[in-house]
């Protein structure tokens, strides 16, 4: 009998893997459901056993079926591993993704899994914080911060009780990664935050996850049910969000398992030192957590061995937007811009030129083409005024309205401020309305304005170049004051498309503000 | 239409309630069974919660109505949940966006007069590369990019 594998993953069966998989079942084959392989320009796509080899056969559909299994279709791929968007890959955290079924247990075991867990229980728990030191892993959520020394935190803070809390919040538009990797491996993250637990001393752990992701809600459910003996005497825990980005900020996220509104806390006291509960909590991104069992298999050399600068490792880029070849590409920090959008990606899908790229999901900056030569790392984003975040690359084409973009930042930024400070709730009020000022050519008098009995008030038209000054004064009071993320680096993508787009804006290029 | 009245929300505050268990911040956990078994949170569920959980009724009130996901009243019989983010914008989505509640018969955010259909926002479905994206009746909808693709959502909220 033929085996064939197919992805169940949400993007996959969004394409009509599930249709696909029926015709196959029908025909005979025994079908094995997987994540995805990561390459949504080939999908839906089937991989039928030949001997050793896993043969190919991408965009494909149910009236495929006859013709694949002949084995003379002529979308007939060949090896998919071999393809050259795979072939390039580092594929350290995403290695099982595409590849197992998610949820079987010996499948995971005899592809190297538990081997992280069982090293870091042989390991006293400080030993095992130094080797996630040593590698030099950090927060994979966007902040970039350390994530040994957040462990080292916790594993010193006194209490009896702590949490281990994932982010899997991951509502940054042009990004999938903690999606696929939950769908697609799940058992990865669950011996990541189980490493974690043995490393901090925690005995009870949660992983939030958007409602936006049944499919990941699923199997993550599945998988803590399967794998629960194994980790005893951890317990896991999913909980789901309800539609709050503000949410993948981690104080908030804390709130909101809490049972309460998902709002921002102040920082001091650190969740690491009063989090989930009050009590010390280390709370990490799904990439975070699901790069730890590598670490701790492998060592942490080998993973500190690729990477560029400060920044070591691996990074799941999400290649998104209007892309030729979107997907999830794992490569070594380091490889430019440019390549990634342009080699790998394959430039636009539409065909015509790149306008801008945003990396990072919602608050990130908007990046024109004439500075693709930027190596993707931490630091070289934070020195040229952007930010990888979460590793999402949304590609626009030369159709893109900038200004409008600007416009949409601010407004998704009024939708889901979570309101306690100031410069968030209505300072991206007041930001749409300024945007709208300036597209439509500055402010001129209103209807009250214009009455005669007026005549003496004071006149409030205002010139675009006015509205500009206006717009980048309430960028700076937004990027100072406001208390987490969502206010504080909404001002990238606006002043980014300002700064680059000028001519978006009906304004003459100005010289870059001064940060 | 006409449905039998089933328990009274109390009743099945208290079951979901205790379904809960020992488990800590059930608030959030009982606010999405709810929604389940009764279709939206309204403020009859909201003033039940809230004597079960010996919370103020502003403390549950306050919850309910920051986050997105709980609705005041029903749904309609379908929901289409369009994605409004920039990676599906980068695709065309905007245009989409609009020719797609012009076909629905239904402004986004709405449900139509004759309770068919609801259309709302969501940002960002992670099908970032394939998008324009919805969520139809929970299953998602991929590259949504002309006349056809909206005509088989249109076809499945008819039904």
């Amino acid at each position: 009998m033929t085996t064939v594998f197919i992805s169940a993953d949400m993007a996959s069966v969004a394409l009509g893997a599930d249709a696909l998989a029926d015709a196959f079942a029908r025909a005979g084959c025994t079908v094995v459901r997987t994540g995805s392989r990561g390459l949504f320009a080939i999908e839906p796509l089937v991989e039928v056993q030949e001997g050793e080899a896993r043969i190919g056969y991408g965009r494909v559909g149910p009236d495929d079926v006859a013709a694949i299994l002949s084995g003379d279709h002529p979308r007939r791929l060949g090896p998919v591993d071999a393809l050259p968007f795979f072939a390039r890959q580092q594929r350290f955290t995403f290695a099982r993704c595409g590849i197992n079924d998610p949820l079987d247990m010996a499948a995971y075991a005899a592809s190297g899994g538990w081997r992280g867990l069982e090293a870091a229980r042989a390991m006293a728990p400080q030993a095992v914080v130094d080797a996630v030191k040593a590698s030099g892993l950090r927060g994979r959520g966007g902040a970039g911060f350390p994530t040994g020394i957040k462990w080292q935190t916790v594993l010193d803070a006194r209490p009896a009780e702590k949490f281990v809390v994932c982010n899997a919040d991951e509502g940054d538009s042009g990004t999938f990664a903690d999606r696929m990797l939950m769908e697609g491996d799940p058992y990865c993250l669950i011996e990541g935050m189980a490493i974690a637990a043995h490393a901090v001393g925690a005995g009870h752990g949660y992983v939030y996850i958007r409602s936006e992701y049944p499919f990941a809600i699923r199997a993550m459910q599945g998988a803590i049910e399967r794998s629960a003996s194994l980790l005893a005497p951890f317990t896991l825990e999913v909980r789901v969000g309800a539609g709050a980005y503000v949410c993948g900020e981690e104080t908030a996220l804390l709130d909101s398992i809490e049972g309460k509104r998902g709002q921002v806390r102040a920082k001091p006291p650190l969740p690491a030192i009063e989090g989930l509960f009050g009590q010390p909590t280390v709370i990490n991104n799904v990439l975070s957590l699901a790069a730890v069992p590598f670490i701790l298999s492998e060592g942490a050399e080998a993973y500190a061995a690729v990477g560029l600068g400060r920044s070591r490792g691996t990074m799941p880029v999400q290649l998104a937007g209007n892309i030729r070849n979107g997907g999830l590409f794992e490569i070594g920090f380091g490889i430019s811009l440019g390549e990634l959008v342009e080699t790998v990606g394959g430039g636009t899908a539409s065909g015509r030129p790149v306008r801008a790229v945003q990396v990072g999901g919602p608050l990130g900056a908007y990046i024109p083409p004439s500075m693709f030569d930027l190596p993707f790392d931490y630091e070289s984003f934070a020195a040229a005024g952007a930010l990888i975040g979460h590793a999402g690359i949304t590609v626009f084409d030369d159709t893109v309205d900038m200004a409008q973009m600007a416009r949409f930042a601010m407004e998704f930024c009024a939708v889901e401020s979570c309101g306690k400070c100031t410069p968030c709730r209505i300072g991206s009020t007041r930001g749409v309305e300024t945007i709208d000022r300036i597209i439509a050519g500055g402010r001129g008098g209103d209807r009250v304005e214009a009455l005669p009995q007026m005549r003496n008030a004071k006149a409030r038209q205002k010139i675009v170049e006015q509205e500009i000054a206006l717009l980048r004064d309430l960028c700076d009071t937004m990027k100072y004051g406001s208390l987490c993320a969502l206010g504080g680096f909404t001002p990238y993508p606006v002043l980014s498309a300002l700064d680059h787009f000028p001519e978006d804006f009906g304004a003459p290029a100005m010289p870059a503000a001064a940060e | 239409m006409t449905m039998e009245r089933r328990e009274p929300v109390e009743a099945v505050v208290a079951r979901l309630l205790a379904a809960q268990g020992e488990r800590r911040g059930a608030l959030l956990p009982l606010l999405h069974d709810l929604q389940e078994e009764l279709g939206f949170v309204g403020e009859e569920t909201v003033a039940a919660v809230a004597h079960a959980m010996n919370l103020s009724r502003a403390e549950v009130h306050g919850v309910v109505s920051f986050y997105h996901d709980f609705r005041k009243a029903p749904a309609g019989r379908h929901v289409v949940k369009y994605c409004r983010a920039e990676s599906c914008r980068s695709r065309g989505g905007v245009a989409i966006e609009t020719a797609l509640a012009d076909r629905l018969r239904v402004a986004m955010g709405e449900t139509r007069a004759d309770g068919q259909v609801t259309l709302e926002p969501v940002y960002c479905l992670g099908l970032c590369a394939i998008g324009p994206n919805a969520l139809v009746d929970g299953a998602p909808v991929a590259r949504i990019d002309g006349a056809a693709a909206i005509e088989r959502i249109a076809a499945t909220v008819a039904a």
